[in-house]
């Protein structure tokens, strides 16, 4: 069963948070949502959850029951307990008695939180709390689990050990999707979408992003077309649509943050050039 | 010995370290936060602190801004003890940003101008339409600026900065970074917090901590040093991830294939043998982050 969306559009007033967007998300795989701050990424996945009604476009998810969601915010109770907190969740979907008893232990046990069951989530690591908040999105074993920003802020240790809770889902069978800021973790995924400023930049395998990148980057102390370049530790990054660099530019081989950045400018300089 | 050692290291003349802590220790109680740590920070140099939660980041912070004492060892901060006149002539954003989000950017700028007894800076052209706006309304990016500019207002000699560009998008973050090396360009030291591997690329130098020591530092490869990951390649990623899984290895999905953090080809194999897996073992050089995850398995291991 493959989910996703198709050209969604949401407004917020007159403000275009998601701009036709598409994406299909498949069973047994992982794809990230990547983006800063405004790019809509919290708007696509709460409009996959239904949570955010499309002003255009469909939505193709499977019903609450065989859904998983772990918001930005929280996802767990502060005053409540580790066991609490799941059994809370475990009992809206229906769980109870001996079943739960077995699930909760079995995603505490894989969550690395078997110690910390009678510990009020209030008094977890930001690591801790989110891993939490994974497991409950996980109580019913959905079809469909969709993460918004899982890993931000929480220490690499964790983000590692969150990963890997990631992959056992996907592992599994479920469609898995989640959105970061980290681009090392789009890399990783089996399929990335890179939002900006509501618009899909690029998106496919990483594979599939690096073999359709058009143009040549690259790298000096000083850029030649400044609003064309970018830095990247003491030299600067330069990014040529049409390949006409220079002769003797030392060429590189780009990475996710040299294609995203690129890409960003070029959309930029278009809007610039076309006003 | 190690004294001398000390003084070999730092032969060159440091006497212009604009940070430098020797040997420092903190202990609360029985917890040992910072276990005989040395570093420095020079002018125009960009140095990231990295570590996992614990790993006593924030201690050694704290006690390079004179907010916490040491229990042994000294810092010197320009020159001298890290007292508020010395603390004045350094700039500090947070994670958080340190500004008010129900006052505009420009009242936030003229308050902590106010606090410094500085000028009140000018908001860069690119931010000036962002003057009247409550920071809580601007988006982080814009948000991230303006605390930049706010700390930058006093002109310090050192920046600490805490996870400068975290949550922003790419073009963003190199525009900060922009900013960044324009003041490191002019001499400024800065000490740089952080857990996004993006952002430890960006630096000159890299000190990485755990349980209280500097276990690595230099260029990311030396941070890596020889540690390693298996790359297993297969058809099937999802039955090797779940067989290496179901064994207690450290494995994460990569694309599709699966790594193993510091795994043992051997033992690999016999695990995938087990279970009737074919699959090519490659071994590749760790990242920043696998580096750290088996530093946090062997304190788990000897605790």
């Amino acid at each position: 069963m493959t989910f996703g969306v198709r050209s969604a559009r949401v407004r917020y007033g007159d403000r275009t948070a998601v701009d036709d967007v598409s994406v299909e998300l498949d069973a047994g795989s992982v794809t990230a949502v990547v983006g800063g701050d405004g790019a809509g990424k919290t708007t696509l996945l709460r409009a996959l959850v239904r949570e955010v009604a499309l002003d255009g476009g469909t939505v193709t998810a499977p019903d609450k029951d065989r859904l998983g969601y772990l918001p930005a915010s929280s996802g767990s109770w502060a005053g409540l307990t580790v066991a609490q907190n799941i059994d809370f969740v475990g009992g809206v979907f229906g769980l109870a008695g001996e079943a739960l008893a077995a699930r909760r232990a079995e995603l505490l046990a894989a969550a690395g939180l078997t110690a910390a069951v009678d510990r009020p989530a209030s008094q977890l690591s930001g690591g801790m709390r989110r891993k939490l908040g994974f497991c409950m999105a996980m109580v019913h074993e959905p079809a469909l689990l969709v993460l918004d920003e899982p890993s931000t802020g929480i220490d690499p240790v964790s983000r590692i050990d969150l990963w890997r809770l990631i992959s056992e889902t996907a592992a599994r069978g479920a469609a898995v999707v989640m959105s970061t800021t980290y681009l090392d973790e789009a890399e990783r995924a089996a399929r990335l979408l890179v939002l900006d400023r509501g618009r899909a930049l690029v998106q496919g395998s990483y594979d599939e992003v690096r073999a359709g990148f058009v143009g040549t980057i690259t790298r000096d102390r000083a850029a030649v077309r400044p609003h064309w370049s970018w830095r990247r530790g003491r030299e600067r990054r330069e990014y040529w649509p049409d390949a006409d660099q220079p002769a003797g530019q030392a060429l590189v081989e780009p990475d996710l943050e040299d294609i995203v950045v690129a890409l960003s400018l070029a959309a930029r300089n278009r809007e610039g050039a076309a006003t | 010995m190690s004294r001398r050692d000390t003084s070999r290291d730092t032969s060159r003349d440091t006497s212009r370290s604009l940070l430098r802590a020797t040997s420092v220790t903190h202990r609360f109680g029985d917890l040992v936060a910072v276990d005989d740590v040395s570093m420095h920070v020079e002018p125009g140099e960009v140095v990231g602190l990295l570590g996992a939660n614990g790993a006593g980041k924030t201690t050694l912070i704290r006690m390079l801004l004179g907010l916490l004492a040491t229990s042994e060892g000294e810092v010197v901060v320009l020159g001298g003890p890290p007292d508020r006149a010395r603390r004045r002539r350094l700039g500090y954003v947070p994670q958080n940003l340190g500004l008010y989000r129900d006052l505009t950017a420009e009242e936030n700028l003229t308050f902590i101008a106010r606090a410094y007894a500085a000028a009140r800076p000018v908001l860069p052209p690119d931010l000036a339409a962002y003057a009247g706006v409550l920071v809580g309304d601007l988006p982080l990016g814009i948000q991230r600026q303006v605390a930049f500019v706010a700390a930058l207002c006093h002109a310090p000699e050192v920046l600490l900065l805490d996870e400068p560009t975290s949550g922003v998008d790419a073009l963003s973050g190199t525009r900060l970074w922009d900013t960044i090396r324009a003041e490191s360009d002019t001499g400024v030291g800065v000490l740089v917090t952080t857990h996004n591997m993006q952002e430890a690329e960006q630096c000159d130098r890299l000190l990485l901590m755990s349980d209280g020591k500097v276990v690595a530092q230099g260029s990311e490869g030396d941070v890596i040093g020889d540690t390693t990951a298996i790359a297993v390649h297969t058809d099937d990623w999802a039955r090797t991830f779940a067989a290496l899984n179901a064994a207690g290895q450290p494995v994460v999905l990569d694309g599709r294939a699966v790594r193993v953090a510091d795994g043992d080809v051997a033992r690999l194999e016999q695990i995938l043998a087990a279970e009737g897996i074919t699959a090519r073992l490659e071994p590749v050089p760790a990242t920043i982050e696998e580096r750290m995850l088996v530093l946090a398995r062997g304190e788990a291991d000897t605790s």
